[in-house]
């Protein structure tokens, strides 16, 4: 089995409060998995650290067997890790053409020419299409994304973290605040990402971990509770105390 | 050549049409070069408003598409004009198009280097660095007075023909044109910019920084590209202002100046390039007007007329004033048609 995403004893404190504490992950490459955990867990830390919008205090972090702990969180992407955001992180003043063309632009390395015109490149073009078909916002391919609606900008999030292809793609809680009515196109979508790209899943929705995940983490106060395949978390008694405790159902 | 994609034209059409030019623009830069000789007894004031008009469109640059706030933009003016008349006071460069890059030059020197404490920080910490920066430069200028003229300035600057065929003359004439021909070459650059991809990784940037550097955008190198490259403009502007006037004093580096040109981009509005030149000429024409009717209060008409922009808002006023232009247009739009 070989590892896309690995974390060894990864330490982050804010002052006193120790958010992650020797967190040592393992993504196989290809998995779905699944981080979960009650609020306040840490969930999003262990994001932030594995992007590098937060620097850890110790531990290392590893992608595809290159250390990238020290690495600036653009040169992360360009070496395959992506994400998406729980709250919409968009450019509300482009529109989905710019927002993904930009994405393409970076990873081909087009993205700093200053000469030459958006547009003026049939690569570039021939992708950005690709890509806004597979997500259903050809339609929308125009507006300004701040005058689209919730679901469309929710797939927008996920069809623009596409676009840098990653190896590796975290979702941070892609079907957050969705509408039943345009919930289908949010899961439909993450259900046929390529196989070949590896899935870390950050979820509250309990439905969605279990349909989707092939292995699943428990995160509890910043450190791993429990590991394993989806029916032995769910049996794990441990994980009935956190989640019981918290009310809510395995 | 086509770029079409092959299955959506229009993913590469779109945006190629939008970097086209429209009609207002032709007529704006018409209108523009029609001032030479419309207005030949006007040619100082309307110099003023070319070199102006760069200078804002500088700021424009950074505020406007990359969100950089600055309230220190005079410290890169203060340095191209210094630069050009030292230039030219010692017959180091005598040829003013050559001065006038070697001018912008030294202030994108200045901009990159004092780029990397811009990117630092937030609105706050930038607004507090440019200040900082633009002060210290007045300061140092006002020290070394054998070298910059102290408060006297830099005095006797004796301009030599713009590629030793075009010999400024006394009305001005030969200035507005240069000053003219300057804006719309660079205006051209920065257009082309702004319609690139790494003009749109800027709006990214202003939009969203952190969404940005997560689709692989070097923030801070973006940053420090498009604040060395105002840097250039607002060292051009003020090297245009050096070479027009004969004449660079501490002036140069004021806060006012830096001040007034926020003024400027705030009136003619941020992010399409034209809030500048627009902010530019109908800010001398306030000046001038308010100051020939009381020429000690025409600051307070000024502030007077910003409040009342934004108690209007511009959006609004943007369409009072499109209301002729937009009826024409739309006359001929329909008799064009079948």
């Amino acid at each position: 089995m070989t590892i896309a995403l690995e974390t060894t004893n990864l330490q982050k404190s804010f002052g006193g409060l120790r958010v992650t504490r020797d967190l040592s992950l393992k993504v196989a490459a290809g998995a779905r998995h699944a981080l979960i955990g009650p609020n306040g867990a840490g969930k999003t830390t262990v994001i932030n650290l594995l992007t590098g919008v937060l620097k850890p205090n110790s531990g290392r972090i590893i992608l595809e067997g290159t250390d990238i702990t020290d690495l600036p969180v653009h040169k992360r992407v360009l070496r395959g890790l992506s994400r998406t955001f729980q709250i919409n992180q968009l450019y509300p003043d482009l529109t989905p053409r710019e927002t993904v063309g930009l994405a393409v632009s970076e990873r081909l390395g087009h993205g700093g020419d200053w000469w030459r015109l958006m547009g003026s490149r049939r690569d570039v073009n021939d992708e950005i299409a690709e890509n806004l078909a597979r997500f259903h916002l050809l339609d929308v391919m125009n507006e300004r994304t701040a005058t689209l609606p919730y679901g469309k900008q929710r797939l927008l999030e996920i069809a623009v973290a596409i676009a840098t292809k990653p190896r590796v793609l975290l979702l941070d809680e892609p079907a957050a605040g969705v509408p039943e009515s345009e919930r289908h196109d949010i899961l439909a979508a993450v259900a046929s990402l390529p196989r070949d790209v590896t899935v870390l899943l950050i979820e509250h929705d309990m439905d969605l971990v279990f349909s989707f995940a092939d292995r699943i983490s428990v995160l509890v106060n910043g450190a791993m509770l429990v590991e394993g395949a989806p029916d032995e978390v769910a049996r794990d008694p441990q994980v009935k105390a956190v989640y019981l405790g918290e009310g809510a159902d395995v | 050549m086509s770029a079409d994609s092959t299955t959506h034209p229009e993913v590469g059409t779109v945006p190629m049409a939008g970097a086209q030019w429209r009609w207002p623009e032709v007529a704006f830069w018409l209108c523009a070069a029609g001032c030479i000789l419309l207005f030949p007894n006007r040619y100082l004031i309307l110099t003023e408003i070319a070199w102006l008009a760069l200078f804002a469109l500088s700021l424009d640059l950074i505020l406007g598409y990359a969100g950089i706030v600055s309230l220190g933009h005079a410290a890169f003016f203060g340095v191209g004009g210094y630069c050009a008349g030292l230039l030219a006071l010692h017959g180091i460069v005598k040829e003013p198009v050559l001065a006038l890059l070697v001018a912008g030059g030294a202030a994108m020197l200045l901009g990159f280097v004092t780029s990397f404490l811009v990117i630092r920080g937030v609105d706050l910490t930038r607004l507090m660095v440019t200040l900082g920066i633009a002060l210290l430069l007045r300061e140092l200028a006002n020290k070394f007075s054998n070298i910059t003229g102290g408060s006297d300035g830099l005095q006797g600057i004796e301009m030599q023909p713009i590629l030793g065929m075009f010999a400024f003359d006394i009305f001005g004439k030969t200035g507005f044109i240069y000053c003219l021909i300057v804006l719309f070459v660079m205006f051209l650059l920065a257009r082309r910019i702004v319609n690139s991809p790494f003009g749109l990784s800027l709006r990214a940037i202003r939009n969203n920084p952190l969404r940005a550097s997560a689709i692989g955008i070097p923030v801070n190198r973006r940053l420090i590209a498009v604040y060395t490259l105002a840097a250039f403009y607002a060292g051009v502007a003020g090297a245009l202002s050096t070479q027009t006037t004969a004449l660079a004093s501490l002036d140069g580096f004021a806060f006012d100046r830096s001040a007034d040109l926020l003024l400027v981009l705030i009136i003619g509005g941020t992010g399409y390039l034209y809030g500048g030149l627009i902010g530019a000429v109908a800010f001398k024409l306030m000046q001038e007007f308010f100051s020939t009717i009381t020429p000690q209060f025409w600051q307070f008409w000024i502030g007077a007329v910003l409040v009342i922009i934004v108690l209007i808002g511009r959006e609004r006023l943007h369409r009072w004033a499109m209301l002729v232009p937009r009826m024409i247009s739309a006359k001929f739009a329909r008799s064009a048609a079948p």
